[in-house]
């Protein structure tokens, strides 16, 4: 198990009614963290479209987590 | 050489901006600004919000200026976005490139900009005339 503290932005943020939380999980990579919380945050969003970030550096969604490790679930990107 | 990107709180200016690109072996430079317009997919906008995450998006934006120095062989390379409320005209975004000639300018100035739009970690929520908003490109979006 590893706790890890997982931050939202935009549209992710207002759908889970918070800018982070701190939980502790049995899940290996960042992909099955995000489907668990998106089913419970109810994101649609596609992982296709969005983006995840470890300690504020981009990374896929097979990226393994770590005790400590801070995780950054970003929806789809609209700058410009 | 100049190469920076920045997310940026305050207005930009591009004069300030374009006279970092000056460079001796330049013989071209191109530019682009990004302004907020009144009208998205059929409705009347009439502000916007940008949100970024600095940490990361400064990352990201400085990793594409350094793909398109090499990639389009630039004398230089300037990027800002905007984060914050912003109003209808304001610049959102401003590219600026030069090179020894313009094809390559004219290239690394659309490559810098699409994808800027595509990978940095910026989100635009447009607030509507009938008085909602919705984050641009997200399904779950709609708030109200």
């Amino acid at each position: 198990m590893a706790v890890i503290t997982v931050r939202y932005f935009a549209a992710f943020r207002e759908q889970a009614g918070c800018d982070q939380e701190t939980l502790t999980t049995a899940h290996a990579t960042a992909g099955d963290l995000f489907a668990e919380l998106a089913e419970r945050h109810g994101f649609v969003d596609p992982t296709s479209r969005c983006k995840v970030a470890i300690n504020d550096e981009l990374t896929t969604w097979d990226a393994s987590l770590q005790d400590g490790d801070q995780v950054l679930f970003f929806p789809p990107v609209a700058g410009g | 050489m100049v190469s920076r990107f920045e997310i940026v709180a305050e207005p930009i200016d591009p004069r300030r901006l374009k006279a970092e690109l000056e460079h001796q072996s330049a013989g071209a430079s191109v530019c682009f600004e990004g302004w907020v317009r009144d009208h998205n997919d059929g409705r009347r906008v009439i502000s916007l919000d940008y949100e970024a995450y600095a940490p990361v998006a400064d990352k990201e934006g400085q990793r594409i200026l350094e793909e398109a120095m090499q990639r389009f062989g630039l004398c230089a390379a300037r990027c800002q976005h905007r984060a914050g409320a912003l109003q209808l005209g304001d610049c959102a975004v401003w590219v600026g490139v030069c090179s020894a000639h313009r094809g390559a300018a004219f290239d690394a100035c659309r490559y810098i900009i699409d994808e800027v739009k595509s990978r940095v970690p910026i989100w635009k929520k447009e607030h509507y005339g009938e008085g909602d908003s919705g984050w641009i490109n997200c399904v779950t979006g709609q708030a109200s």
